[in-house]
């Protein structure tokens, strides 16, 4: 070995070596704001967090009181808007991936999806305001359900077409030459195989939503009792959690802390769980 | 290597089988699109008699195949012309059959795809079980076609798994998934599947190029069984392979058949040089 291979060499190495220390710099700093988050999340939040939280509704500031009304609304809104969305999305993503192939409709809808995909919240809350509370003169948790649901179907549509691309051609070919239709094939086989994949694409829409506080301010708006009335005002955890943390007092923002905590738990479950389905998707 | 294109211009050379012919394909030309794959392919397919189609890669045999059941009317832009027989009915749209049938109210299967494919089973190059149980894979195609008890269709599923060589390895493990079975299984579990819809004709192609040899031997001794019930047409790039199992043997090359005749003597006495060239290994 001569000494200009050997300074090559070295120059190559600690070449490598700055890249290394870079990228693994660039990671540690991305995980460790991620971790400072949640750090936060969980000191603050758990010293909030008691059984009250679950049992009785938000109090009056200074009274003894938890989160009940707003975590029961958040629930019900939430599950409204995953059930609209996840019929929407995924008839809308099967004919993106089954019938509209090829087609200018199909080019139209999957640039719009795209575009709802990436659409400012606030301004989908805006417009069920305008078509949804307006004309009917008052906030309601159905239109906040709507609101969520409209951010919630790009997500399923987008999903739901990838999935369903995934799916061998052999497969529908193998249903149809059996003499079933086309229809039928995509119920009875392409879907079923596409379970795993059709779950995670409702679940990422759920995660999508379930922090959501602009939609629901225009919506849903928010009440501090608990109510089941779907076309009055319903409290939510985001809208609470604006509203406590905003304010002086400190037992409200107390509450703020762990309403916070239980949205980012619920979303980090949800989205464990959609990788573990993925997962077995894929050694399928 | 090269070989001297001009002898696919010349007519092919049809050894005519002297059993009933349960398809019989004449002039059938094949479009994707705007190219020609097909060109002008007459085709006789013995009842109770396995056909093997071979030729080089490309020389559209599986083309072929695919028009038997018309599988390919999945695929906007593909088209087929001609006539395509099967038990003197055409099964091409645009054909019109060639004798009047004597019950002239029933439609013509041409118009019929259901029917069509109840007639003519096909089985994939890769295993394509649906996402389901071993049973229901096979009440599957079953109840597209005929309403069944529970009974029944256990006599069904059970008849078929055994004619497929299947049941004594599946009887355990009927409701366990399909797709828990290994490649080998999953053929047979499609042949299984393909038969109990009693088809006249069932269409291979490629069925044992991704299976072991040991799959592949067992797959071809349920084939030449099941050459008593149904006729067999199998498509295969195993020259050996269609030596061993099959009866007859249609040569393809550049879209066009080239020669027909009994397996016998096809793989020692071909009679045009394309052939000779082919089975003897000097090209393709």
């Amino acid at each position: 070995m001569n000494g200009l291979s050997f300074d090559r060499h070295t120059r190559r190495k600690l070449a490598n070596h700055v890249f290394v220390a870079l990228t693994t710099g660039a990671t540690l700093f991305a995980i460790g704001a991620l971790f400072l988050i949640l750090y936060s999340l969980v000191v603050n939040g758990l010293g909030g967090l008691n059984l009250h939280v679950f049992t009785l509704d938000q109090p009056p500031p200074g009274e003894l009181g938890g989160l009940r009304n707003a975590v029961l609304g958040s629930v019900i809104i939430c599950v409204l808007a995953m059930i609209l969305a996840v019929i929407v999305g995924i008839l809308a993503g099967t004919w993106l991936a089954e019938y509209g192939d090829g087609s200018k409709l199909a080019v139209v809808v999957r640039f719009l999806n795209d575009v709802l995909l990436s659409a400012p919240s606030i301004l989908v809350g805006l417009f069920v305001y305008e078509v949804m509370v307006r004309p009917f003169q008052g906030f309601s948790a159905l239109s906040g359900a709507v609101a969520l649901a409209f951010l919630a179907t790009p997500v399923v549509t987008r999903t739901t077409e990838d999935i369903l691309r995934l799916q061998a051609n052999a497969l529908r070919e193998a249903g149809m030459a059996l003499g079933a239709s086309k229809g039928h094939v995509i119920r009875a086989v392409i879907w079923r195989a596409s379970r795993p994949g059709l779950m995670t694409g409702a679940l990422l829409g759920f995660a999508r939503i379930s922090g959501e506080t602009a939609p629901l301010l225009f919506t849903s708006l928010g009440n501090p009792f608990l109510s089941f009335d779907l076309t009055q005002p319903m409290a939510t955890l985001p809208t609470t959690i604006f509203q406590f943390a905003l304010s002086a007092y400190d037992d409200w923002r107390s509450l703020a802390w762990a309403g916070a905590l239980l949205i980012a738990g619920a979303v980090l479950s949800v989205n464990i769980l959609g990788r573990v389905l993925t997962r077995g998707s894929i050694q399928k | 290597m090269t070989f001297d294109i001009s002898s696919a211009d010349q007519p092919a050379r049809i050894v005519e089988p002297p059993q009933e012919r349960v398809i019989d394909v004449r002039g059938l030309d094949f479009f994707y699109g705007k190219n020609q794959a097909l060109f002008g392919v007459d085709l006789p397919v013995a009842r109770n008699r396995i056909t093997a189609l071979i030729g080089p890669s490309g020389c559209g045999k599986s083309t072929l195949l695919r028009c038997l059941n018309r599988i390919y009317d999945l695929y906007p832009g593909q088209r087929a012309e001609g006539h395509i027989l099967l038990d003197e009915e055409d099964v091409l749209p645009s054909g019109r059959r060639a004798q009047p049938r004597a019950n002239g109210a029933q439609s013509g299967i041409g118009s019929d795809v259901t029917r069509l494919r109840a007639k003519v089973g096909m089985v994939f190059q890769r295993p394509t079980p649906f996402p389901m149980s071993i049973y229901e894979n096979i009440a599957f195609g079953v109840r597209l076609h005929q309403r069944v008890s529970k009974a029944e269709m256990d006599l069904i599923v059970e008849s078929a798994l055994t004619r497929a060589a299947l049941w004594d390895e599946v009887k355990d493990k009927l409701h366990q998934s399909g797709l828990g079975l290994s490649g080998g299984q999953q053929q047979r579990l499609c042949v299984a599947r393909g038969i109990a819809v009693e088809p006249e004709v069932l269409l291979l192609d490629e069925p044992a190029s991704a299976l072991d040899p040991l799959s592949t031997a067992k797959l071809e001794a349920t084939l030449v069984e099941l050459k008593e019930s149904f006729s067999i047409v199998i498509v295969t790039h195993n020259l050996q392979q269609a030596a061993r199992i099959s009866d007859y043997t249609a040569f393809m090359l550049l879209g066009r058949l080239i020669e027909f005749r009994p397996s016998a003597d096809a793989f020692i006495a071909p009679e045009t040089e394309a052939m000779r060239d082919y089975v003897t290994g000097r090209f393709g």
